[in-house]
């Protein structure tokens, strides 16, 4: 019990912006039109592909002689890069319709 | 300065995240939102590439993450750019996926890594660890079932005891989770059963879930990628990550019960009330004596021209037969008459919300012709013909009158009330909850069997010729 409020207490700031980051999120989203859903879901689930980070610090810290963390870093960031990447394309073609009937 | 350096600019690319969702909810500054968000990660990828430090660490193995990325957006950019515009919602479940995975292999080479602290009971970063790992692999393994089912590569596989055993398998993954968090020291082992418990959850949470609910599926999905992103936050006390994550975990948990609105369902019922249980049993056996009324191209076409009002209910069955096209020069055709032509769009039409949208929009259809589904409604009763194109269950009336169907409780557009239906549609095959449809029975409903393609392909020209 004492770690785990240790933890929390070392962790504050985090857990600050954890908790306003979700009434964020709620708010954000509350009022779009269902036309936008799709959008909206598939430029979210790019956003995620920040995970990305994690994998490029896992290879980025890996020793060289490491071959099992150098091979899932690699996997990892060829694998967040991919949600990123096709996240972002993917959206990007949608919105392209929108935007070409608005003239 | 390095670190503040690296630590501004997660702050910019966190406010991009936000702005940029933001954005992404108004039609005309979505695509701008959508650049707006893939620049912060640019710039947070780039500086965690070259400014990232780790106890004193520089980054190393540059050209392999360089590889990596450059691998990663060949093969994502070529996806992404040569998916048609029907299969674009297992793309995303796709991508979601990717990320699962990426979370999962995060939380598989930290815990390898990982030297306890002795003298903690609790240790935080392997709980970071290991739930990033469990929700990512769920998400992946989900999201993998969710692309297969919308492919058609994987059928609705339910059987009643799935519920059951998906509840055993949760209790058994977060008792695991809780023994791993009270050991003293690293297992491997556990860890990689937890990996493989967590994997075989995301398949059969999903397999029993019906192909019409499989957006909301995709949408829940999103959001467990989202949060397992921000543990992977909490892990490398990396601020970019939390707020991306939790970002789209709490705005994709709100996306999801939006969804389950639309359809009048709570999540659980989703969830566990799964479609296929008792589909078979209900809505048969009423349809034998019935029978169905079909009408030719020449009549249709002129019953179309006299009409005064006419409304286009698309589905699925439009996406698939990428008869988006005719469907709006039939629209023009139409309007050219003088007659009030609109598009009444379901909110779930298709397998997900805004599909419709989507693709009519590509065909340039314009925003005025397209409504929703309660002014649909409300225009109906006065409305000539409706045509029903590939779409099924969402007009199907026993949504409203048979509390017995699985779909019973989901608003419908209610296409009985108008003048004429007709229904163009390959086959009486039912439709994708898999329940026989009583409108194609009833007395003011016609079918036009054929390929949606070719359907609108002879209208057209029998509209020309009149």
């Amino acid at each position: 019990m004492e770690s785990i409020i240790e933890y929390l207490g070392e962790h504050m700031a985090m857990i600050y912006i954890l908790a306003l980051s979700i009434f964020l999120g709620v708010e954000v989203i509350k009022n779009v039109p269902a036309i936008l859903h799709t959008p909206l879901m598939s430029g979210a689930n790019a956003i995620h592909g920040v995970v990305l980070i994690g994998g490029i610090i896992i290879l980025g810290q890996a020793s060289s002689d490491d071959y099992f963390t150098m091979a899932l870093g690699f996997l990892a960031v060829v694998l967040g890069t991919l949600n990123v990447v096709g996240g972002f394309a993917v959206t990007d073609r949608m919105l392209e319709m929108f935007k070409k009937k608005q003239k | 300065m390095q670190a503040n350096l690296l630590e501004i600019s997660y702050l910019i690319a966190s406010l991009s995240f936000i702005i940029g969702l933001k954005m992404l909810s108004h039609p005309d500054k979505a695509r701008k939102g959508n650049i707006l968000a893939a620049g912060g990660m640019l710039l947070a990828i780039l500086t965690t590439l070259f400014l990232y430090e780790h106890e004193g660490r520089a980054m190393a193995n540059h050209w392999l993450i360089i590889g990596g990325i450059a691998l990663g957006t060949g093969i994502g950019y070529w996806m992404a750019i040569k998916v048609k515009m029907t299969a674009m919602p297992q793309m995303v479940s796709f991508f979601n996926g990717m990320g699962g995975a990426c979370a999962g292999v995060i939380g598989v080479v930290e815990y390898s890594h990982h030297h306890p602290m002795e003298y903690m009971t609790f240790d935080g970063s392997v709980f970071t660890m290991l739930a990033g790992l469990v929700i990512g692999s769920v998400s992946f393994s989900g999201s993998m079932i969710a692309y297969g089912k919308l492919e058609g590569k994987i059928g609705d596989k339910g059987f009643s005891k799935l519920t059951y055993i998906n509840i055993l398998l949760l209790v058994a993954i977060l008792g695991l989770l809780i023994y791993v968090l009270s050991l003293p020291e690293n297992n491997s082992t556990l860890m990689y059963l937890l990996l493989v418990l967590s994997l075989v959850y995301g398949i059969s949470f999903v397999l029993p879930i019906g192909g019409a609910d499989m957006p909301v599926v995709i949408s829940l999905l999103n959001s467990f990628t989202g949060v397992a992103a921000a543990f992977g936050g909490f892990l490398y006390d990396n601020q970019a990550m939390l707020t991306g994550g939790i970002l789209v975990g709490s705005a994709g948990t709100i996306l999801t019960i939006l969804m389950c609105k639309a359809m009048n369902r709570s999540l659980l019922n989703v969830i566990i009330g799964s479609f296929s249980a008792g589909a078979s049993g209900s809505g048969s056996g009423e349809d034998g004596d019935q029978v169905i009324k079909e009408i030719t191209i020449s009549d249709l076409a002129v019953q179309l021209k006299y009409s005064s009002r006419v409304r286009i209910i698309p589905g699925y069955g439009l996406a698939v037969a990428q008869a988006q096209h005719l469907c709006h020069e039939l629209e023009k055709l139409l309007d050219a008459e003088g007659i009030d032509v609109k598009f009444s769009i379901h909110p779930v039409a298709g397998r997900m919300p805004g599909h419709m949208n989507v693709l009519l929009a590509e065909a340039d259809v314009p925003y005025e012709k397209l409504q929703e589904m309660e002014d649909a409604n409300e225009d109906m009763a006065r409305t000539d013909v409706v045509l029903v194109i590939g779409a099924n269950d969402v007009v199907n009336p026993a949504a409203k009158d048979d509390p017995s169907s699985p779909i019973y409780g989901m608003p419908i557009l209610e296409v009985e009330s108008a003048g004429t239906s007709v229904i163009l549609k390959r086959s009486m095959g039912v439709g994708y909850a898999g329940i026989q449809n009583k409108l194609f029975f009833s007395n003011n409903n016609r079918m036009l069997f054929g390929d949606a393609k070719d359907s609108l392909q002879k209208i057209i020209q029998e509209l020309k010729s009149l």
